[in-house]
Protein backbone atom coordinates (compact mmCIF):
# COMPACT_ATOMS: atom_id res chain seq x y z
CA UNK A 1 0.00 0.00 0.00
CA UNK A 2 0.89 3.56 -0.37
CA UNK A 3 2.07 5.61 2.27
CA UNK A 4 -0.81 8.01 1.69
CA UNK A 5 -4.21 7.62 0.56
CA UNK A 6 -5.42 10.19 -1.40
CA UNK A 7 -7.12 8.80 -4.34
CA UNK A 8 -9.39 5.72 -4.72
CA UNK A 9 -7.67 5.22 -7.85
CA UNK A 10 -4.39 4.22 -5.80
CA UNK A 11 -5.34 1.25 -4.68
CA UNK A 12 -4.97 -1.74 -6.11
CA UNK A 13 -7.54 -4.54 -5.95
CA UNK A 14 -5.35 -6.04 -2.82
CA UNK A 15 -5.14 -3.20 -0.99
CA UNK A 16 -8.96 -2.48 -1.22
CA UNK A 17 -9.89 -5.55 -0.19
CA UNK A 18 -6.97 -6.17 2.49
CA UNK A 19 -8.63 -2.62 3.72
CA UNK A 20 -12.38 -3.88 3.52
CA UNK A 21 -11.29 -7.68 5.24
CA UNK A 22 -9.12 -5.84 8.27
CA UNK A 23 -12.10 -3.48 8.79
CA UNK A 24 -14.54 -6.85 8.81
CA UNK A 25 -12.16 -7.83 12.00
CA UNK A 26 -12.06 -4.47 13.46
CA UNK A 27 -15.81 -3.88 13.32
CA UNK A 28 -15.92 -6.59 16.27
CA UNK A 29 -14.43 -3.85 18.19
CA UNK A 30 -17.21 -2.24 18.10
CA UNK A 31 -19.29 -5.26 20.06
CA UNK A 32 -16.79 -5.24 22.95
CA UNK A 33 -17.38 -4.25 26.57
CA UNK A 34 -13.96 -2.50 25.60
CA UNK A 35 -13.85 -0.72 22.49
CA UNK A 36 -10.16 -0.18 22.34
CA UNK A 37 -7.28 -1.98 21.19
CA UNK A 38 -3.72 -0.32 21.72
CA UNK A 39 -2.05 -0.56 18.44
CA UNK A 40 -1.54 2.87 17.36
CA UNK A 41 -0.69 4.03 21.33
CA UNK A 42 2.02 7.03 21.25
CA UNK A 43 0.98 8.08 17.75
CA UNK A 44 -0.14 11.29 16.67
CA UNK A 45 -2.99 11.82 14.33
CA UNK A 46 -3.67 15.17 13.06
CA UNK A 47 -7.64 16.14 11.52
CA UNK A 48 -7.03 19.04 9.42
CA UNK A 49 -10.39 20.52 8.58
CA UNK A 50 -10.54 23.47 6.52
CA UNK A 51 -14.22 22.42 5.73
CA UNK A 52 -17.28 22.02 7.46
CA UNK A 53 -18.07 18.33 8.48
CA UNK A 54 -19.44 16.15 11.28
CA UNK A 55 -19.70 13.08 10.54
CA UNK A 56 -16.42 12.52 8.72
CA UNK A 57 -14.30 14.35 11.43
CA UNK A 58 -16.39 12.60 14.05
CA UNK A 59 -15.47 8.91 12.40
CA UNK A 60 -11.88 9.40 11.85
CA UNK A 61 -11.40 10.55 15.62
CA UNK A 62 -13.33 8.14 17.02
CA UNK A 63 -11.28 5.47 14.84
CA UNK A 64 -7.61 6.97 15.89
CA UNK A 65 -9.12 6.73 19.62
CA UNK A 66 -10.68 3.07 19.36
CA UNK A 67 -6.66 2.53 18.38
CA UNK A 68 -5.46 4.45 20.82
CA UNK A 69 -3.79 7.56 19.36
CA UNK A 70 -3.56 10.74 20.42
CA UNK A 71 -6.07 12.70 18.38
CA UNK A 72 -5.20 16.56 17.43
CA UNK A 73 -8.18 18.34 15.81
CA UNK A 74 -7.84 21.64 13.80
CA UNK A 75 -10.33 23.67 12.34
CA UNK A 76 -9.54 26.48 9.89
CA UNK A 77 -12.49 28.49 12.20
CA UNK A 78 -10.78 29.91 15.59
CA UNK A 79 -7.17 29.05 14.20
CA UNK A 80 -4.46 30.66 12.46
CA UNK A 81 -5.65 30.33 9.20
CA UNK A 82 -8.77 32.36 10.05
CA UNK A 83 -5.52 35.40 10.58
CA UNK A 84 -3.91 34.01 6.39
CA UNK A 85 -2.02 31.02 7.48
CA UNK A 86 -0.95 29.27 4.80
CA UNK A 87 -1.05 25.17 4.45
CA UNK A 88 1.74 24.65 3.56
CA UNK A 89 2.72 26.80 7.20
CA UNK A 90 0.29 24.87 8.80
CA UNK A 91 1.91 21.85 7.45
CA UNK A 92 5.40 23.02 8.56
CA UNK A 93 3.75 23.76 12.23
CA UNK A 94 1.95 20.24 12.16
CA UNK A 95 5.65 18.58 10.95
CA UNK A 96 7.38 20.26 13.88
CA UNK A 97 4.86 18.77 16.44
CA UNK A 98 5.33 14.80 14.84
CA UNK A 99 2.38 14.43 13.59
CA UNK A 100 2.50 10.87 12.58
CA UNK A 101 -0.74 11.26 10.25
CA UNK A 102 -2.47 14.54 8.72
CA UNK A 103 -6.47 13.58 7.80
CA UNK A 104 -6.99 16.23 5.56
CA UNK A 105 -10.17 17.85 4.49
CA UNK A 106 -9.94 21.05 1.92
CA UNK A 107 -11.92 23.14 -0.34
CA UNK A 108 -9.30 22.90 -2.94
CA UNK A 109 -9.05 19.80 -4.92
CA UNK A 110 -5.59 18.42 -4.55
CA UNK A 111 -4.37 20.21 -1.32
CA UNK A 112 -3.87 16.62 0.13
CA UNK A 113 -1.14 15.53 -2.85
CA UNK A 114 0.54 19.14 -2.07
CA UNK A 115 0.24 18.05 1.47
CA UNK A 116 1.98 15.17 1.26
CA UNK A 117 4.63 16.42 -0.28
CA UNK A 118 5.52 19.12 2.52
CA UNK A 119 4.72 15.97 5.66
CA UNK A 120 6.90 13.41 6.61
CA UNK A 121 3.80 11.38 7.82
CA UNK A 122 0.81 9.49 5.95
CA UNK A 123 -1.81 12.00 4.79
CA UNK A 124 -5.20 10.55 4.48
CA UNK A 125 -7.68 12.00 1.99
CA UNK A 126 -11.17 13.38 3.84
CA UNK A 127 -12.59 14.92 1.16
CA UNK A 128 -10.61 17.71 -1.32
CA UNK A 129 -13.31 19.96 -2.86
CA UNK A 130 -14.81 18.21 -5.42
CA UNK A 131 -12.28 15.66 -6.23
CA UNK A 132 -11.88 12.96 -4.04
CA UNK A 133 -13.25 11.46 -0.89
CA UNK A 134 -11.78 7.51 -0.61
CA UNK A 135 -12.71 6.59 2.74
CA UNK A 136 -16.14 7.05 1.55
CA UNK A 137 -15.97 4.65 -1.01
CA UNK A 138 -14.19 2.38 1.14
CA UNK A 139 -17.08 2.33 3.71
CA UNK A 140 -19.63 2.15 0.88
CA UNK A 141 -17.90 -1.13 -0.70
CA UNK A 142 -17.52 -2.30 2.60
CA UNK A 143 -21.63 -1.68 3.47
CA UNK A 144 -22.59 -3.21 -0.01
CA UNK A 145 -20.29 -5.80 0.68
CA UNK A 146 -21.45 -6.36 4.10
CA UNK A 147 -25.25 -6.25 2.68
CA UNK A 148 -25.13 -8.22 -0.38
CA UNK A 149 -21.77 -10.46 0.16
CA UNK A 150 -20.10 -9.10 -2.83
CA UNK A 151 -18.78 -6.53 -4.81
CA UNK A 152 -17.87 -8.27 -8.16
CA UNK A 153 -20.67 -8.36 -10.64
CA UNK A 154 -22.34 -5.54 -8.56
CA UNK A 155 -25.30 -2.97 -10.73
CA UNK A 156 -24.32 -0.02 -8.72
CA UNK A 157 -26.10 3.53 -9.52
CA UNK A 158 -25.07 6.47 -8.24
CA UNK A 159 -27.69 9.58 -9.09
CA UNK A 160 -27.66 13.02 -8.66
CA UNK A 161 -25.01 15.94 -8.32
CA UNK A 162 -22.01 13.87 -9.77
CA UNK A 163 -20.33 17.31 -10.87
CA UNK A 164 -19.73 18.48 -7.38
CA UNK A 165 -19.50 15.16 -5.65
CA UNK A 166 -16.40 13.62 -4.61
CA UNK A 167 -17.85 10.74 -2.99
CA UNK A 168 -19.22 9.85 -6.53
CA UNK A 169 -15.27 10.07 -7.82
CA UNK A 170 -14.44 8.21 -5.44
CA UNK A 171 -16.82 5.50 -5.69
CA UNK A 172 -16.66 5.12 -10.04
CA UNK A 173 -12.79 4.18 -9.04
CA UNK A 174 -12.90 2.03 -6.48
CA UNK A 175 -16.03 0.18 -7.95
CA UNK A 176 -14.32 -0.33 -10.61
CA UNK A 177 -10.99 -1.96 -9.03
CA UNK A 178 -13.23 -4.26 -7.50
CA UNK A 179 -15.28 -5.65 -10.44
CA UNK A 180 -19.22 -3.79 -9.42
CA UNK A 181 -20.66 -2.02 -12.74
CA UNK A 182 -21.55 1.62 -12.36
CA UNK A 183 -23.99 3.56 -13.41
CA UNK A 184 -24.05 7.43 -13.04
CA UNK A 185 -27.60 8.84 -13.47
CA UNK A 186 -27.67 12.70 -13.56
CA UNK A 187 -29.12 15.64 -15.42
CA UNK A 188 -26.47 16.32 -18.12
CA UNK A 189 -25.69 19.84 -16.09
CA UNK A 190 -24.98 18.07 -13.24
CA UNK A 191 -22.18 15.73 -15.19
CA UNK A 192 -18.76 16.14 -15.44
CA UNK A 193 -17.30 17.04 -18.85
CA UNK A 194 -14.92 14.15 -18.95
CA UNK A 195 -17.69 12.00 -17.55
CA UNK A 196 -16.96 9.84 -20.80
CA UNK A 197 -13.75 8.81 -20.22
CA UNK A 198 -14.58 7.76 -16.65
CA UNK A 199 -14.74 3.97 -16.68
CA UNK A 200 -18.64 3.46 -16.01
CA UNK A 201 -21.71 3.98 -17.91
CA UNK A 202 -23.97 7.55 -17.72
CA UNK A 203 -27.75 7.50 -17.89
CA UNK A 204 -30.42 10.43 -17.95
CA UNK A 205 -33.67 8.38 -17.01
CA UNK A 206 -32.98 7.30 -13.39
CA UNK A 207 -36.78 4.69 -13.94
CA UNK A 208 -35.36 3.00 -16.37
CA UNK A 209 -32.27 2.37 -14.64
CA UNK A 210 -33.50 1.09 -11.27
CA UNK A 211 -34.97 -2.84 -12.22
CA UNK A 212 -31.55 -3.34 -12.96
CA UNK A 213 -29.45 -2.25 -10.07
CA UNK A 214 -28.36 -3.73 -6.86
CA UNK A 215 -27.42 -0.60 -5.06
CA UNK A 216 -28.94 2.65 -5.49
CA UNK A 217 -26.70 5.22 -4.23
CA UNK A 218 -28.01 8.68 -3.75
CA UNK A 219 -25.93 11.86 -3.86
CA UNK A 220 -26.79 15.32 -2.13
CA UNK A 221 -27.20 18.47 -4.14
CA UNK A 222 -24.82 20.51 -2.85
CA UNK A 223 -26.15 23.84 -3.39
CA UNK A 224 -23.17 25.63 -1.63
CA UNK A 225 -20.95 24.93 -4.49
CA UNK A 226 -23.46 25.74 -7.03
CA UNK A 227 -22.41 28.97 -8.71
CA UNK A 228 -25.25 28.80 -11.67
CA UNK A 229 -28.75 27.59 -12.41
CA UNK A 230 -28.25 23.63 -12.99
CA UNK A 231 -31.56 22.87 -12.97
CA UNK A 232 -34.63 24.97 -12.83
CA UNK A 233 -36.32 24.29 -9.71
CA UNK A 234 -35.59 22.04 -7.25
CA UNK A 235 -39.18 20.06 -7.37
CA UNK A 236 -38.41 19.73 -11.25
CA UNK A 237 -35.08 17.91 -9.69
CA UNK A 238 -36.77 15.74 -6.95
CA UNK A 239 -39.48 14.70 -9.92
CA UNK A 240 -36.71 13.44 -11.97
CA UNK A 241 -33.70 12.06 -9.91
CA UNK A 242 -35.20 12.01 -6.80
CA UNK A 243 -35.59 8.78 -4.85
CA UNK A 244 -39.56 8.30 -3.81
CA UNK A 245 -41.55 5.58 -2.54
CA UNK A 246 -42.84 4.30 -6.85
CA UNK A 247 -39.82 5.10 -7.47
CA UNK A 248 -38.34 2.78 -4.78
CA UNK A 249 -40.57 -0.02 -6.32
CA UNK A 250 -39.75 -0.21 -9.21
CA UNK A 251 -35.88 -1.55 -7.38
CA UNK A 252 -34.91 -5.52 -7.15
CA UNK A 253 -36.21 -6.91 -3.74
CA UNK A 254 -32.73 -7.51 -2.60
CA UNK A 255 -31.61 -3.77 -3.66
CA UNK A 256 -30.11 -1.73 -0.98
CA UNK A 257 -30.09 2.54 -0.65
CA UNK A 258 -27.24 4.52 0.22
CA UNK A 259 -26.85 7.73 0.79
CA UNK A 260 -23.16 9.55 2.30
CA UNK A 261 -24.99 12.11 4.19
CA UNK A 262 -25.80 14.68 5.35
CA UNK A 263 -29.19 14.22 3.11
CA UNK A 264 -31.85 16.97 1.77
CA UNK A 265 -35.13 14.64 2.89
CA UNK A 266 -37.46 15.84 -0.07
CA UNK A 267 -34.85 16.92 -2.65
CA UNK A 268 -33.35 14.08 -4.05
CA UNK A 269 -34.55 11.31 -1.24
CA UNK A 270 -37.77 10.90 0.57
CA UNK A 271 -38.37 10.57 3.98
CA UNK A 272 -40.23 7.35 3.84
CA UNK A 273 -37.14 6.04 1.35
CA UNK A 274 -34.62 7.25 4.05
CA UNK A 275 -36.14 5.94 6.95
CA UNK A 276 -36.79 2.12 5.01
CA UNK A 277 -35.14 -1.28 6.10
CA UNK A 278 -33.68 -1.14 2.23
CA UNK A 279 -31.53 2.11 3.67
CA UNK A 280 -28.50 1.86 4.90
CA UNK A 281 -27.84 4.95 5.39
CA UNK A 282 -26.93 4.47 9.29
CA UNK A 283 -25.57 1.28 8.49
CA UNK A 284 -22.92 3.26 6.91
CA UNK A 285 -21.98 5.67 9.57
CA UNK A 286 -20.96 2.87 11.87
CA UNK A 287 -18.86 1.24 9.14
CA UNK A 288 -17.40 4.34 8.37
CA UNK A 289 -15.40 3.84 11.66
CA UNK A 290 -14.10 0.77 10.90
CA UNK A 291 -12.85 1.35 7.69
CA UNK A 292 -11.02 4.32 8.77
CA UNK A 293 -9.70 2.29 11.49
CA UNK A 294 -8.53 -0.24 8.98
CA UNK A 295 -7.01 2.61 7.11
CA UNK A 296 -4.96 4.26 9.96
CA UNK A 297 -3.71 0.68 11.37
CA UNK A 298 -2.70 -0.20 7.87
CA UNK A 299 -0.89 3.17 6.97
CA UNK A 300 0.64 3.49 10.47
CA UNK A 301 0.16 0.26 12.40
CA UNK A 302 3.81 -1.25 11.03
CA UNK A 303 6.96 -0.23 10.44
CA UNK A 304 8.03 3.12 10.36
CA UNK A 305 8.51 4.14 6.72
CA UNK A 306 9.26 8.03 7.11
CA UNK A 307 13.09 7.27 7.64
CA UNK A 308 13.38 5.48 4.50
CA UNK A 309 11.41 7.54 2.53
CA UNK A 310 11.92 11.28 2.99
CA UNK A 311 10.04 13.69 0.45
CA UNK A 312 12.16 16.64 -0.09
CA UNK B 1 2.95 -18.71 16.24
CA UNK B 2 5.42 -18.21 18.68
CA UNK B 3 8.65 -18.39 17.45
CA UNK B 4 7.90 -15.78 14.83
CA UNK B 5 8.31 -13.29 17.59
CA UNK B 6 11.69 -13.77 18.20
CA UNK B 7 13.50 -10.59 16.23
CA UNK B 8 16.30 -12.89 15.38
CA UNK B 9 14.09 -15.11 13.61
CA UNK B 10 10.94 -13.37 13.13
CA UNK B 11 12.36 -13.31 9.22
CA UNK B 12 12.55 -16.16 9.04
CA UNK B 13 9.82 -17.67 10.71
CA UNK B 14 7.36 -17.53 8.24
CA UNK B 15 8.54 -18.28 5.01
CA UNK B 16 9.71 -22.39 5.49
CA UNK B 17 5.83 -22.80 6.46
CA UNK B 18 4.90 -21.25 3.18
CA UNK B 19 7.74 -23.26 1.32
CA UNK B 20 5.66 -25.94 3.03
CA UNK B 21 2.52 -24.90 1.65
CA UNK B 22 4.20 -24.39 -1.58
CA UNK B 23 5.89 -27.97 -1.75
CA UNK B 24 2.49 -29.68 -1.39
CA UNK B 25 0.97 -27.04 -4.11
CA UNK B 26 3.72 -27.79 -6.26
CA UNK B 27 3.35 -31.80 -6.13
CA UNK B 28 -0.40 -31.28 -7.03
CA UNK B 29 0.89 -29.61 -10.00
CA UNK B 30 3.32 -32.20 -10.65
CA UNK B 31 0.20 -34.75 -10.90
CA UNK B 32 -2.05 -32.19 -12.65
CA UNK B 33 1.07 -31.25 -15.25
CA UNK B 34 2.14 -35.27 -15.83
CA UNK B 35 -0.67 -36.04 -18.63
CA UNK B 36 0.25 -33.02 -20.38
CA UNK B 37 3.85 -33.42 -20.21
CA UNK B 38 3.32 -36.84 -21.69
CA UNK B 39 1.43 -35.04 -24.81
CA UNK B 40 3.69 -32.59 -26.54
CA UNK B 41 0.31 -31.14 -28.44
CA UNK B 42 -0.10 -30.16 -24.37
CA UNK B 43 3.45 -29.46 -23.30
CA UNK B 44 4.15 -26.83 -26.42
CA UNK B 45 1.87 -23.99 -25.01
CA UNK B 46 3.51 -24.21 -21.52
CA UNK B 47 6.77 -23.55 -22.76
CA UNK B 48 5.56 -21.12 -25.32
CA UNK B 49 5.26 -18.68 -23.10
CA UNK B 50 8.25 -19.46 -21.25
CA UNK B 51 7.04 -21.36 -18.19
CA UNK B 52 8.43 -24.80 -18.04
CA UNK B 53 6.26 -26.17 -15.26
CA UNK B 54 7.75 -29.56 -14.91
CA UNK B 55 11.07 -28.85 -14.64
CA UNK B 56 10.09 -26.01 -11.71
CA UNK B 57 8.32 -28.61 -9.97
CA UNK B 58 11.43 -30.96 -10.18
CA UNK B 59 13.86 -27.55 -8.46
CA UNK B 60 11.58 -27.94 -5.40
CA UNK B 61 14.12 -28.83 -2.38
CA UNK B 62 12.65 -31.86 -0.58
CA UNK B 63 11.28 -31.03 2.92
CA UNK B 64 14.44 -29.55 5.30
CA UNK B 65 14.83 -30.61 8.67
CA UNK B 66 14.11 -33.72 10.71
CA UNK B 67 10.64 -34.65 11.79
CA UNK B 68 10.44 -34.56 15.59
CA UNK B 69 6.73 -35.80 15.67
CA UNK B 70 4.60 -37.56 13.51
CA UNK B 71 1.13 -37.27 12.54
CA UNK B 72 0.03 -40.35 15.50
CA UNK B 73 2.57 -38.92 18.03
CA UNK B 74 0.67 -35.60 17.66
CA UNK B 75 -2.52 -36.98 18.06
CA UNK B 76 -1.37 -38.71 21.33
CA UNK B 77 -0.31 -35.61 22.60
CA UNK B 78 -3.30 -33.54 22.00
CA UNK B 79 -5.00 -37.03 23.74
CA UNK B 80 -3.25 -36.71 26.68
CA UNK B 81 -3.44 -32.60 27.06
CA UNK B 82 -6.91 -33.56 26.39
CA UNK B 83 -7.08 -35.61 30.14
CA UNK B 84 -5.05 -32.65 31.44
CA UNK B 85 -7.39 -30.27 31.17
CA UNK B 86 -9.87 -32.76 32.48
CA UNK B 87 -8.09 -33.71 35.47
CA UNK B 88 -7.53 -30.01 36.36
CA UNK B 89 -10.71 -28.49 35.53
CA UNK B 90 -13.28 -30.69 37.00
CA UNK B 91 -13.96 -32.24 33.60
CA UNK B 92 -13.73 -29.43 31.54
CA UNK B 93 -16.69 -27.35 33.22
CA UNK B 94 -16.85 -24.00 32.01
CA UNK B 95 -13.60 -24.35 29.91
CA UNK B 96 -13.43 -22.34 27.03
CA UNK B 97 -10.79 -23.29 24.76
CA UNK B 98 -9.48 -20.23 22.43
CA UNK B 99 -6.67 -20.74 19.99
CA UNK B 100 -4.32 -18.39 18.70
CA UNK B 101 -3.90 -17.93 14.65
CA UNK B 102 -2.93 -19.87 12.87
CA UNK B 103 -2.40 -23.04 14.22
CA UNK B 104 -2.90 -22.60 17.60
CA UNK B 105 -7.15 -22.48 16.46
CA UNK B 106 -7.31 -25.98 14.65
CA UNK B 107 -5.70 -27.09 17.28
CA UNK B 108 -8.14 -25.78 20.16
CA UNK B 109 -10.51 -27.45 17.89
CA UNK B 110 -9.57 -31.10 18.31
CA UNK B 111 -9.00 -30.51 22.01
CA UNK B 112 -12.56 -29.98 22.50
CA UNK B 113 -13.44 -32.40 20.01
CA UNK B 114 -11.33 -34.98 22.71
CA UNK B 115 -13.45 -33.08 25.66
CA UNK B 116 -16.13 -33.20 24.51
CA UNK B 117 -16.07 -37.10 23.33
CA UNK B 118 -15.08 -38.20 26.79
CA UNK B 119 -17.19 -35.85 29.16
CA UNK B 120 -20.15 -36.43 26.51
CA UNK B 121 -21.12 -32.48 26.89
CA UNK B 122 -19.91 -29.54 24.30
CA UNK B 123 -16.79 -27.46 25.06
CA UNK B 124 -17.12 -25.04 23.45
CA UNK B 125 -13.96 -23.18 21.25
CA UNK B 126 -12.91 -20.37 19.34
CA UNK B 127 -9.84 -17.94 18.43
CA UNK B 128 -8.50 -15.22 19.79
CA UNK B 129 -6.21 -13.30 16.88
CA UNK B 130 -3.74 -11.05 18.88
CA UNK B 131 -2.07 -8.94 16.27
CA UNK B 132 -3.17 -5.48 17.69
CA UNK B 133 -1.73 -6.19 20.60
CA UNK B 134 2.01 -7.55 19.85
CA UNK B 135 5.04 -5.64 20.75
CA UNK B 136 6.89 -5.98 16.82
CA UNK B 137 4.09 -4.39 15.20
CA UNK B 138 6.84 -1.69 14.33
CA UNK B 139 9.64 -3.83 13.38
CA UNK B 140 7.46 -5.07 10.19
CA UNK B 141 5.10 -3.95 8.05
CA UNK B 142 1.36 -3.68 9.56
CA UNK B 143 0.20 -7.16 9.19
CA UNK B 144 -3.00 -8.92 8.48
CA UNK B 145 -5.60 -9.91 10.94
CA UNK B 146 -6.68 -12.85 11.73
CA UNK B 147 -10.10 -13.63 13.20
CA UNK B 148 -11.41 -13.27 16.65
CA UNK B 149 -14.14 -15.65 17.58
CA UNK B 150 -15.03 -15.82 21.17
CA UNK B 151 -17.74 -18.85 21.87
CA UNK B 152 -21.60 -17.47 22.33
CA UNK B 153 -21.15 -18.07 26.16
CA UNK B 154 -18.35 -15.62 26.38
CA UNK B 155 -15.86 -15.64 28.38
CA UNK B 156 -16.76 -14.08 31.99
CA UNK B 157 -16.26 -16.01 34.92
CA UNK B 158 -15.27 -18.78 32.64
CA UNK B 159 -11.28 -21.08 32.85
CA UNK B 160 -9.64 -19.78 29.35
CA UNK B 161 -7.52 -21.89 28.16
CA UNK B 162 -5.39 -20.50 25.41
CA UNK B 163 -3.84 -23.11 22.85
CA UNK B 164 -0.95 -22.65 20.56
CA UNK B 165 1.15 -24.68 18.62
CA UNK B 166 4.86 -23.35 19.60
CA UNK B 167 5.33 -21.77 23.07
CA UNK B 168 8.91 -20.05 22.20
CA UNK B 169 9.71 -16.05 24.14
CA UNK B 170 5.95 -16.02 25.41
CA UNK B 171 5.82 -12.78 24.17
CA UNK B 172 2.77 -14.49 21.61
CA UNK B 173 1.01 -15.46 25.24
CA UNK B 174 1.82 -11.98 26.65
CA UNK B 175 -0.31 -10.25 23.82
CA UNK B 176 -3.08 -12.87 24.43
CA UNK B 177 -3.11 -11.85 28.31
CA UNK B 178 -4.00 -8.27 27.22
CA UNK B 179 -6.29 -9.38 24.28
CA UNK B 180 -8.06 -11.72 26.58
CA UNK B 181 -8.42 -8.83 29.49
CA UNK B 182 -10.19 -6.49 26.89
CA UNK B 183 -12.83 -9.40 25.89
CA UNK B 184 -13.53 -9.91 29.26
CA UNK B 185 -13.00 -11.14 32.63
CA UNK B 186 -12.15 -15.20 32.95
CA UNK B 187 -12.21 -16.81 36.49
CA UNK B 188 -9.12 -18.47 35.23
CA UNK B 189 -6.75 -18.26 31.94
CA UNK B 190 -4.18 -21.81 31.42
CA UNK B 191 -2.05 -22.23 28.45
CA UNK B 192 -1.74 -25.44 26.33
CA UNK B 193 0.83 -25.89 23.60
CA UNK B 194 1.95 -28.61 21.24
CA UNK B 195 5.57 -27.74 21.67
CA UNK B 196 7.52 -25.46 24.11
CA UNK B 197 10.83 -25.32 22.78
CA UNK B 198 12.40 -23.16 25.55
CA UNK B 199 13.92 -19.70 25.45
CA UNK B 200 11.41 -17.78 27.12
CA UNK B 201 11.93 -14.14 27.61
CA UNK B 202 9.35 -13.35 29.38
CA UNK B 203 7.97 -15.11 32.78
CA UNK B 204 5.58 -17.15 31.29
CA UNK B 205 4.97 -21.18 31.61
CA UNK B 206 2.57 -23.39 29.58
CA UNK B 207 0.28 -25.41 32.06
CA UNK B 208 -0.06 -27.87 29.26
CA UNK B 209 2.56 -28.77 27.36
CA UNK B 210 2.44 -31.49 24.05
CA UNK B 211 6.24 -32.47 23.75
CA UNK B 212 8.80 -30.41 25.48
CA UNK B 213 11.71 -30.00 22.91
CA UNK B 214 14.87 -28.67 23.79
CA UNK B 215 16.21 -26.35 21.25
CA UNK B 216 19.17 -23.91 19.82
CA UNK B 217 17.81 -20.33 18.86
CA UNK B 218 19.29 -20.98 16.22
CA UNK B 219 16.74 -23.76 15.01
CA UNK B 220 13.83 -23.60 13.57
CA UNK B 221 10.35 -25.70 14.89
CA UNK B 222 7.76 -26.04 12.38
CA UNK B 223 4.57 -27.48 13.65
CA UNK B 224 2.04 -28.60 10.21
CA UNK B 225 -1.37 -29.64 10.63
CA UNK B 226 -3.86 -31.12 8.33
CA UNK B 227 -6.16 -28.12 8.29
CA UNK B 228 -3.41 -25.40 7.48
CA UNK B 229 -0.89 -27.43 5.52
CA UNK B 230 -2.37 -30.80 4.74
CA UNK B 231 -0.44 -33.01 6.95
CA UNK B 232 0.36 -33.41 10.60
CA UNK B 233 3.85 -33.03 11.67
CA UNK B 234 6.41 -30.76 13.80
CA UNK B 235 9.89 -30.25 12.12
CA UNK B 236 12.72 -28.90 13.26
CA UNK B 237 15.19 -27.70 11.10
CA UNK B 238 18.31 -25.55 11.05
CA UNK B 239 19.46 -22.47 9.17
CA UNK B 240 21.68 -24.44 7.02
CA UNK B 241 18.64 -26.80 5.80
CA UNK B 242 17.00 -23.92 4.48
Amino acid sequence: MNRHLISAGDLSRDDALLILDTAEELSQVADRPIRKLPTLRGRTVVNLFYEDSTRTRISFEAAAKRLSADVINFSAKGSSVAKGESLKDTALTLEAMGADAVVIRHQASGAPHRLSHWVRGSVVNAGDGTHEHPTQALLDAFTMRRRLGRLDGLRVAIVGDVLHSRVARSNVLLLRTLGADVTLVAPPTLLPVAVSSWPCEVSYDFSATLPKTDVVMMLRVQAERMSAAYFPTVREYSRRYGLDATRLALLPDHAIVMHPGPMNRGVEIAAEVADSPRSTIVEQVANGVSVRMAVLYLLLGGAELATTEVSR
Amino acid sequence: MTHALQPGTADGAGPPAENAAAEVAGTAGATAADPAAGDPAMANPATSDGRSEPLQVDKEPPPAGKTVLVADEIGRALTRVAHEILERTNGAEDVVLLGIPTRGVPLARRLAARLTKVEGRAVPSGSLDITMYRDDLRLRPARTLGHTVVPASGIDDKIVVLVDDVLYSGRTVRAALDALSDLGRPRAVQLAVLVDRGHRELPIRADYVGKNLPTSQRELVQVQLTETDGQDAVILSTEADR
